[in-house]
C-alpha cells in the first residue's frame, strides 16, 4: 500500500526542480498506524508543492539503509509491529544518531516516539531500551488517552488526535513539543505533549500530524530543503484548506474547555 | 438454558418485571422520539438474565453474526434465508449491535412469561459486545466476517480485536462458520470446543487477487502467517464464483450450487457477505437446507438502508453509503466508483462516527479524480475537502451544514445519479431530511 501511495509524489515538480530531498518513511508497513501514512503524503506533496524533487524512501526491517536521507518520518503500530522493527532500529541505532547530529528533521509519531525514547516500561514492568534520542521514558498504562488535541507550540498552534496507553515523562532538560491547551499529552498532569530536540520532533498525534498543520509541515520540508540544496526558497502555496480545517478545529475544541 | 420449572418462580417473576419496566420506557421514549437502546439498559438493570430467559432455549439456535465489516448485511441476508425456510426468526434489525440494542428489539417481541414466538435467534454483535452476549447467552453458531482496523474500536488493535473474535468463536456451543480468505478469522478454525464443526466460506482462487484491496494487506504482507489460504473448501463449504456480468454463484463442492443469482446490493464485498449468510444458513439447517429457497431469498433481499440504499429522488436515484473505516470505504470506492455519479462527502466525528478521522489519510481517494467530488460537508468538512486535495481531487464546495449541503447537492444535480458517502450520524441525518422529503421508511423500521 505504501508503495502504492506514495510513488505518484516522487519526481520532478512542474516548472523545474529545485533540488532533490531524499524523505525515509521508517517502516511504513508496521509503523503507520491511524493514518500516519498521510504525514509522508503531505510532506512529499509540499516539497513539491514548495518546487522541490521528493524522493521517497520506504525503509522496511532487515533491508539496506537508503542512499541518502534528508528527512525522516515514522508512526505509531501495534505492540506486534513494534516488535517486529525493534533489531532493524538497534542495527541503524548509530546511524540515526549521527543523523540527528547532523540536523536532519526527523517527526516521530506515537510508538515511534516511544522507540525514540531511553525506555519503554510495559505494563508487566519488563523494561525495553530506547534509542535514547529523545529524553523521555514511557511507561506502559491501564488508561487510555484518546481524544482531540490543541498544542501550543513554538511553531504556532498544533492539532492532532491522541490515542495511547503510554505515560511518557520528560528528562530533566528536556523540551516537550509543546503544551497542552485541550487533551492529556503526555501523561495527563504535567501539561506538556511530545518532545524536541532541535529537529527532532516526537509527538503521541495522529490526525494525521501534518496535513491540517501546515506550518509545522513547513518547518520540516525548510529544513530537509536546506540540508538537501543548502538553501531554501518557499513556493507559493495555496493553504486555504488546511487553515480552515485547522482553525475549526482549534476553536471548536478551546470553546468546549 | 434453563426451562421456567428449574428457573423456579422468584426468576419468572423477575423477568415479567423487568419486562415491565423495559416495556414502559420503550412507551416513553417512543413518545419523545428518543433512542433505541434506552428500554433494553432498563430491562438489563432489572434482570440481567433476561436474554438467557428469552433465548436460551430457542429450538433452532442462536446465530451470532461479527467481525468488522459486513455484519449489518450478512445479518440481513441470512434472516432472510431462514425465513425463506419457514423459520421465525428473531433478529436485531437496527443495526444497533449491542446488547442492549438486542434487547430492545427483544421488548416488543417477548409476552410478559418471557417467551419470544421464533424458531431461532440471528443477531448481528459487534466484536466486544459479542462477548458479552456470549457471557450471558451461549450461541449455538458463530459466523465470524472478518477483521479489519475501525476507527469506532477505541481500542483499535487489529491483534485486540481478532482476541475479542477468538473468544467469541470458543463460545459456540455446535458450528463455527469462518472466512476462509482472511487469516485473522481463518485461525479460529484451531481454538472451536470439542465437537463444534467448522464450516467456510471463502472466494473462489480466481478472484482471490481482488481481495486485497477488501483487507488490511499492509498489516498482513509482513507477517508470514497472514499467507495464502491454506485449507480446501469441500463439502458443506460455500465457495464464491463471481461471474463478469454482475451475478454470481455459491457453490457447495459437496454438490449444490445456489444461484447464479444478482444481488440487489452490488459488489464484490456484498457478494461475499452472501456467501458467508449461505454457508451460515446451511449450518444452521442441516439436511433441511434447500438451494431453491436460498437462491429466491437472495435474490429478493435488499440492502440494509445506508448500506448502498438508492433512493428515488424525483426520478434520479441517490445512493446513500455509509462509510466508518478504511477497508469499508475503500470497498465502497471500489464498488460505487466504477459508475460515475454526482458526489457529496459528509464526515462528522462525534462518538458513534468515531471520534479520530485519521483513518480517511489510509483510504485512496484517486478514483475519484476524473469527476471530482461536488460537496464535503458535516462537522470534519473542511478536513475531508483537504484529505481530497492531496489525492488531486477536485471539491467544488466545503459546507459544514448537512441540510445546506444536502439541498444544494440535490437541487444542482437533479435528474443526474447521485452518490453521499457518510459517516454514522451524518447518514442518520441526512436519511431524516431526505425521508422527510421523499417518504423513507422511519429508521429502525425498514419497509419490508
Ligand atoms: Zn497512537
Amino acid at each position: 500500500m505504501s508503495e502504492q501511495h506514495t510513488a505518484d509524489l516522487t519526481g520532478p515538480p512542474p516548472g523545474g526542480s529545485k533540488g532533490r530531498v531524499h524523505l525515509v518513511h521508517l517502516y511504513p508497513r508496521e509503523m503507520s498506524i491511524y493514518g500516519d501514512l498521510g504525514n509522508t503524503r503531505c510532506l512529499a506533496a509540499r516539497l513539491r508543492w514548495h518546487g522541490y524533487e521528493p524522493v521517497v524512501h520506504d525503509h522496511h526491517p532487515g533491508a539496506p539503509w537508503p542512499e541518502r536521507a534528508d528527512l525522516l518520518v515514522g508512526g505509531g503500530g501495534q505492540d506486534s509491529g513494534q516488535i517486529r522493527v525493534q533489531d532493524d532500529l538497534a542495527a541503524h541505532a548509530d546511524r540515526l544518531r549521527q543523523l540527528v547530529a547532523d540536523g536532519v528533521p526527523m517527526l516521530m509519531i506515537c510508538g515511534m516516539y516511544q522507540l525514540f525514547g531511553q525506555a519503554f516500561t510495559t505494563v508487566e514492568g519488563t523494561r525495553l531500551p530506547g534509542l535514547g534520542i529523545l529524553d523521555v521514558t514511557a511507561r506502559g498504562n491501564a488508561k487510555r488517552m484518546i481524544g482531540p488535541v490543541v498544542l501550543e507550540t513554538e511553531l504556532g498552534d498544533v492539532v492532532g488526535y491522541e490515542n495511547h496507553s503510554g505515560s511518557t515523562e520528560l528528562g530533566p532538560g528536556q523540551q516537550p513539543f509543546g503544551r497542552v491547551r485541550h487533551g492529556s499529552g503526555n501523561n495527563g498532569n504535567d501539561g506538556t505533549e511530545g518532545a524536541r530536540t532541535g529537529n527532532v520532533i516526537g509527538s503521541y498525534l495522529h490526525g494525521p500530524l501534518l496535513p491540517a498543520n501546515p506550518a509545522l509541515a513547513d518547518f520540516l520540508v525548510g529544513a530537509a530543503a536546506r540540508r538537501a540544496t543548502g538553501d531554501f526558497v518557499p513556493g507559493d502555496v495555496d493553504d486555504t484548506l488546511a487553515q480552515e480545517a485547522h482553525r475549526r478545529q482549534v476553536r471548536r475544541l478551546l470553546a468546549t474547555g | 438454558m434453563a426451562a421456567t420449572g428449574v428457573r423456579g418462580r422468584a426468576a419468572a417473576v423477575r423477568t415479567s418485571v423487568a419486562l415491565l419496566a423495559g416495556k414502559a420506557a420503550r412507551g416513553a421514549t417512543r413518545l419523545r422520539g428518543g433512542g433505541s437502546a434506552l428500554p433494553g439498559l432498563v430491562a438489563e438493570r432489572v434482570d440481567p438474565g433476561l436474554l438467557r430467559h428469552t433465548l436460551g432455549d430457542l429450538p433452532g439456535g442462536v446465530v451470532v453474526v461479527s467481525g468488522t465489516n459486513g455484519k449489518t448485511t450478512t445479518t440481513r441476508m441470512l434472516v432472510a434465508l431462514l425465513r425463506r425456510h419457514g423459520l421465525r426468526v428473531f433478529t436485531n434489525p437496527t443495526g444497533s449491535n449491542f446488547t442492549r440494542g438486542v434487547l430492545s428489539a427483544l421488548l416488543p417481541e417477548v409476552g410478559l412469561r418471557g417467551r419470544l414466538q421464533a424458531d431461532c435467534a440471528v443477531l448481528e454483535l459487534d466484536e466486544a459486545h459479542a462477548l458479552h452476549f456470549a457471557a450471558q447467552v451461549a450461541p449455538t453458531h458463530a459466523l465470524v466476517l472478518n477483521v479489519a482496523r475501525d476507527q469506532l474500536d477505541r481500542f483499535a488493535e487489529i491483534d485486540h480485536t481478532a482476541d475479542l473474535l477468538t473468544r467469541l468463536a470458543r463460545q459456540a456451543t455446535q458450528a463455527v462458520v469462518l472466512n476462509a480468505d482472511d487469516a485473522f478469522v481463518s485461525r479460529i478454525q484451531h481454538e472451536v470446543g470439542p465437537g463444534v464443526r467448522v464450516h467456510w466460506f471463502g472466494v473462489d482462487p480466481s478472484v482471490a487477487d481482488l481481495l486485497p484491496e477488501l483487507q488490511e494487506a499492509d498489516v498482513r504482507a509482513a507477517d508470514p502467517e497472514h499467507g495464502v489460504r491454506q485449507m480446501d473448501l469441500q463439502g458443506a463449504d460455500a465457495l464464491l464464483l463471481p461471474a463478469d456480468d454482475g451475478s454470481c454463484t455459491i457453490r457447495f463442492p459437496g454438490g449444490t450450487d445456489v444461484g447464479p443469482v444478482r444481488l440487489r446490493q452490488r459488489g464484490l464485498a456484498a457478494q461475499i457477505n452472501a456467501t458467508a449468510a449461505t454457508a451460515a444458513a446451511r449450518a444452521v439447517l442441516g439436511s433441511g437446507f434447500d438451494p431453491a429457497r436460498a437462491l429466491a431469498a437472495l435474490r429478493e433481499v435488499t440492502p440494509p438502508f445506508g448500506r448502498g440504499e438508492t433512493i428515488d429522488v424525483d426520478g434520479a436515484p441517490l445512493e446513500l453509503v455509509l462509510v466508518k473505516n478504511p477497508a469499508g470505504f475503500t470497498v465502497a470506492l471500489g464498488t460505487y466508483g466504477a459508475e460515475p455519479a454526482a458526489t457529496m462527502i459528509a464526515i462528522n466525528d462525534n462518538y458513534a462516527d468515531g471520534r479520530d478521522v485519521s483513518w480517511l489519510y489510509d483510504v485512496s481517494f484517486t478514483s475519484l479524480a476524473d469527476h471530482g467530488v461536488a460537496v464535503t460537508s458535516g462537522v470534519r468538512a473542511w478536513d475531508m475537502a483537504l484529505r481530497l486535495h492531496y489525492d488531486g481531487v477536485a471539491v467544488g464546495r466545503v459546507e459544514t451544514d448537512l441540510d445546506t449541503a444536502l439541498d444544494d447537492f440535490l437541487r444542482e444535480h437533479a435528474g443526474q445519479p447521485m452518490r453521499v458517502f457518510c459517516t454514522y450520524t451524518a447518514m442518520m441525518a441526512l436519511r431524516r431530511r431526505l425521508a422527510a422529503r421523499y417518504g423513507l421508511a422511519r429508521f429502525g423500521e425498514e419497509a419490508s
